[in-house]
């Protein structure tokens, strides 16, 4: 008893306590407690008290030596001191903190080299739209895939059979997944022109909204209004293989002369793709989805692979607006392999450097 | 003889699907026991294992759950009980909620095979929510992070993590799982603390790890269905010096049965190549 | 006309607030992120209401098709009987809904699952020609990593080494290639979405 007094008497030096970053809601409280009563400890409290008055009491882990508290109010002033205990005997208290706020920032400076790198990024996209709006001729080289989709189109119609497209297993705020809807709307487009009839079966629901909107837009767009059929945009199931043996029968029942895959992908990809190709019919496919990707190369007749399925919207288009983000995209993916290819030689020579970016 | 091969390269998926289901279901039924040998990663960690001193602590972190348990469940039932035969003293813990009823059907089977005992041959901590911060938890104090076991008894109380404190006095850190959390063990466990890290994962997810193994930061990995039964055979070897009859050889027999399908689609690439090379010489 | 350029609006204004709140960690950034994914649920389950009465509306229209008429009818007896079931009974643990669920959906989809395994022996079957340079190094390659990761394999010096070598190196590194290029892809994307030159949505 007389010992822990003579450490109560010595070690009362307050804690320190700062923001950790600018969200405005942590403070760190640093836990610097002498080894001899480290030792000894058996469980650690730290007191909070607002300057409102209000106090409030926190168990943490005896061994840290910081202890980051959440939720706090950027407005309100916290201090802190600590408690800490030997098997319930209190041993050491310490004095209370100073009063501090948490620091509530309007940039976080550890996201500087991103924020860099995006701004590049976009004034290299923008930089090429204003080129391609100044009527400069871009080129962009044949993707077989997306030549193939008018070819597709049209032997559907040649046919008289429908088309069958579905644009993924993800979500919306999949960016492959809205890159698919965009394919779907020039499709759309092109088999309303022929009269063709277009079925997408839908796995997300707010995904089935959106492309039930873009069918229709996009009939009205060709001026065949007339043309939508609102039971063939519709809701399947959000079960994967549920959807994969809904879609597989669809494609077998309706002898669709053509299917599409677009989108994201799990390991439903080769039960769609290869019993489509089992009814014969012409299959283009287009995925970031790596793991799927050999997949669809061996059962489809066309694949898009990875950024090729982000450029299609642009390629069926042909505005020379988005072929100027295209442009862009190649130039920024240059200056990243230049950056990654530099970066690789000097790291053979012992010179480590990720510019903060890594 | 060219009219064989043309027509059989074309033959109807129907017989093809048929010939599959016959090469998978026969060999599970009728195991045809085929020679196992392990390959250089799984000898490498089954070695490392197998070369710890008696007493030794070692953490199988069971970060998986019923989906990728065929692959990963047989690996971890073999590495309990290939550690209790050697005397290293397993810790089992679970990042994955749904590992915790996984891991404790390991070690209730090695309470059957191998007579394990409880809290002196083993310890189950059980599941403890926040990941990577757990992961940086034991590397200060195991028992500050998990207060009971599993089953609810004080760690401080439980006799065979009496010298246990933290990563200092862990021989090895192995983590099963389907999804990217060996990477954390790597990141966290291994370059914070220093302490040998292991991995066992699916055949599937295998390709994204191997730089891990190139830099160091994993000792060796156990990849997918062969990965376990060849473990699970190296380990029935271990019973077997030791007269103890109770093998385990459900991944063997899977691996079998993967085996002869693999085989059969080479041989089914094999005769579609002939037959097409024919059908083009023909035209 | 402003039937376009309202939403083109919105999502210029919301596309831009949302790029520049991930660089602002300030409570007033956060708690209008917090506020944008409480919309997003929202939206979410209200599209939920119009995809059930789509599916519904679907499968009772093909009732009067003879050819369809059947399935059909199992896919609104299992939906019915499954609301019913939940509604009326429970969710919990123990329930009849939960019986269901793992003795029937969790084997169909095990079984649609283990399709996989006879759909890669056909594909394998009808895919790995010899037509030309590529493609030969394509199935030499395949037949590697097949063969290297059989129980046989093993017993194939420098086997283990060669299959190690693909998946680490060339495997890896073409995967992370493509990564690469999907990741400006969607950042491209999102640029041309949020200036409104991607318009396909809205008709074109």
């Amino acid at each position: 008893m007389s010992f822990n007094a003579v450490l109560m008497v010595l070690f009362l030096s307050p804690p320190r306590v700062f923001s950790p970053d600018g969200t405005g809601k942590k403070l760190t409280v640093q836990i610097s407690l002498p080894k001899e009563v480290q030792v000894q400890i058996t469980s650690l409290q730290l007191v909070r008290e607002c300057k409102t008055g209000e106090i409030d009491t926190l168990d943490i882990l005896p061994f840290l030596k910081a202890y980051t508290d959440n939720d706090l109010n950027y407005k309100v002033e916290y201090r802190y001191k600590i408690l800490a205990f030997s098997n319930g005997n209190l041993i050491h208290e310490s004095e209370w903190s100073d009063f501090a706020k948490p620091k509530a920032e309007w940039f976080d400076t550890s996201k500087l080299p991103l924020f860099i790198v995006m701004i590049l990024f976009t004034v290299i996209i923008i930089f090429y739209i204003f080129q391609a709006r100044a009527n400069k001729r871009l080129f962009l080289r044949p993707i077989a895939g997306l030549e193939a989709v008018n070819e597709a189109v049209g032997r559907a119609t040649e046919m008289g059979r429908p088309i069958i497209f579905i644009s993924g297993l993800s979500t919306i705020s999949d960016i492959a997944t809205i890159a698919a809807l965009n394919i779907l709307s020039h499709i759309a487009k092109r088999a309303g022109q022929f009269e063709t009839r277009i079925i997408v079966p839908c796995y997300d629901p707010v995904v089935y909204t959106i492309a039930r909107e873009m069918v229709k837009e996009a009939y009205t767009t060709i001026g065949r209004p007339d043309l939508f059929n609102g039971d063939d945009i519709y809701f399947a199931t959000d079960s994967q293989f549920g959807y994969a043996a809904h879609v597989a029968a669809r494609m077998v029942r309706e002898k669709s002369a053509t299917n599409f895959f677009m989108g994201y992908y799990f390991a439903e990809s080769l039960i769609l793709s290869e019993t489509g190709a089992s009814t014969g019919a012409i299959q283009v496919a287009g995925t970031d989805s790596v793991a799927q990707l050999p997949f669809f190369v061996v059962t489809c007749d066309y694949t898009l692979i990875g950024e090729e399925l982000y450029a299609a919207s642009a390629y069926l288009s042909r505005d020379p607006l988005l072929t100027g983000t295209i442009k862009g995209q190649d130039l920024a993916k240059l200056l990243l392999t230049v950056v990654i290819f530099g970066l690789s030689i000097l790291s053979l020579f012992g010179v480590n450097l990720t510019l903060g970016l890594f | 003889m060219k009219e064989f091969f043309i027509k059989l390269s074309k033959l109807d998926r129907k017989y093809i699907y048929f010939i599959i289901l016959v090469g998978l279901v026969l060999p599970l039924i009728f195991p045809p026991k085929f020679p196992q040998k392990l390959s250089p990663q799984v000898k490498r960690v089954f070695e490392y294992i197998d070369t710890l001193p008696r007493g030794s602590y070692v953490i199988l972190s069971a970060d998986y759950d019923p989906s990728v348990a065929p692959e990963v469940h047989p690996m971890y039932k073999a590495v309990v009980k290939h550690c209790i035969l050697k005397g290293i003293v397993p810790i089992g813990v679970t990042l994955n909620v749904q590992g915790a009823g996984l891991a404790i059907d390991a070690f209730q089977e090695a309470e059957m095979t191998v007579s394990a005992r409880r809290d002196t041959d083993y310890v189950f901590l059980g599941y403890q929510a926040g990941g990577a911060v757990v992961i940086l938890g034991l590397g200060e104090d195991i028992k500050g992070v998990y207060k009971a076991d599993y089953f609810g008894t004080r760690t401080k109380d439980i006799y065979a993590l009496k010298p246990v404190k933290n990563y200092r006095d862990i021989a090895l850190v192995m983590s099963f799982s389907g999804s990217s959390i060996p990477a954390s063990w790597a990141v966290y466990a291994y370059t914070r603390y220093g302490v040998r890290v292991a991995a066992a994962v699916t055949g599937v997810s295998a390709g994204d790890f191997y730089p891990y193994i190139q830099s160091g930061q994993f000792i060796g990995m156990l990849a997918g269905m062969k990965a376990a039964a060849e473990y699970e055979y190296a380990v029935n070897n271990l019973l077997k010096e030791r007269n103890i009859e109770r093998y385990s050889t459900s991944a063997i027999r899977m691996m079998d049965a993967n085996s002869i399908g693999q085989l059969l689609i080479i041989l089914f690439i094999v005769v579609g190549n002939i037959g097409y090379f024919l059908s083009r010489r023909r035209k | 006309m402003l039937q376009k350029r309202i939403p083109l609006l919105i999502v210029f204004i919301t596309g831009i607030v949302m790029a520049v709140q991930y660089f602002v960690p300030h409570p007033v950034s956060q708690h209008i992120y917090d506020t944008s994914l409480k919309w997003d649920r929202a939206v979410a389950s209200m599209a939920y209401i119009l995809a059930i009465v789509s599916f519904l509306r679907f499968h009772t229209r093909r009732l009067k098709d003879k050819k369809y008429a059947l399935y059909s009818t199992v896919s609104l007896v299992a939906f019915f009987t499954m609301v019913l079931v939940g509604f009326v009974l429970g969710t919990d643990e123990r329930s009849l809904f939960q019986d269901i669920y793992k003795n029937m959906m969790v084997p169909l989809q095990a079984t649609t699952f283990s399709l996989l395994a006879f759909f890669m022996s056909s594909a394998a079957y009808r895919a790995f020609r010899i037509r030309g340079l590529e493609a030969t190094i394509l199935m030499i390659t395949a037949f590697v990593i097949i063969f290297g990761t059989t129980t046989i394999g093993n017993y194939v010096p420098y086997m283990n080494d060669i299959v190690e070598w693909i998946m680490a190196v060339p495997n890896l590194a073409s995967k992370r290639g493509i990564l690469i290029g999907v990741g400006l892809g969607v950042v491209a994307t999102s640029i041309k979405i949020i200036l409104g030159i991607e318009r396909n949505w809205v008709g074109g």
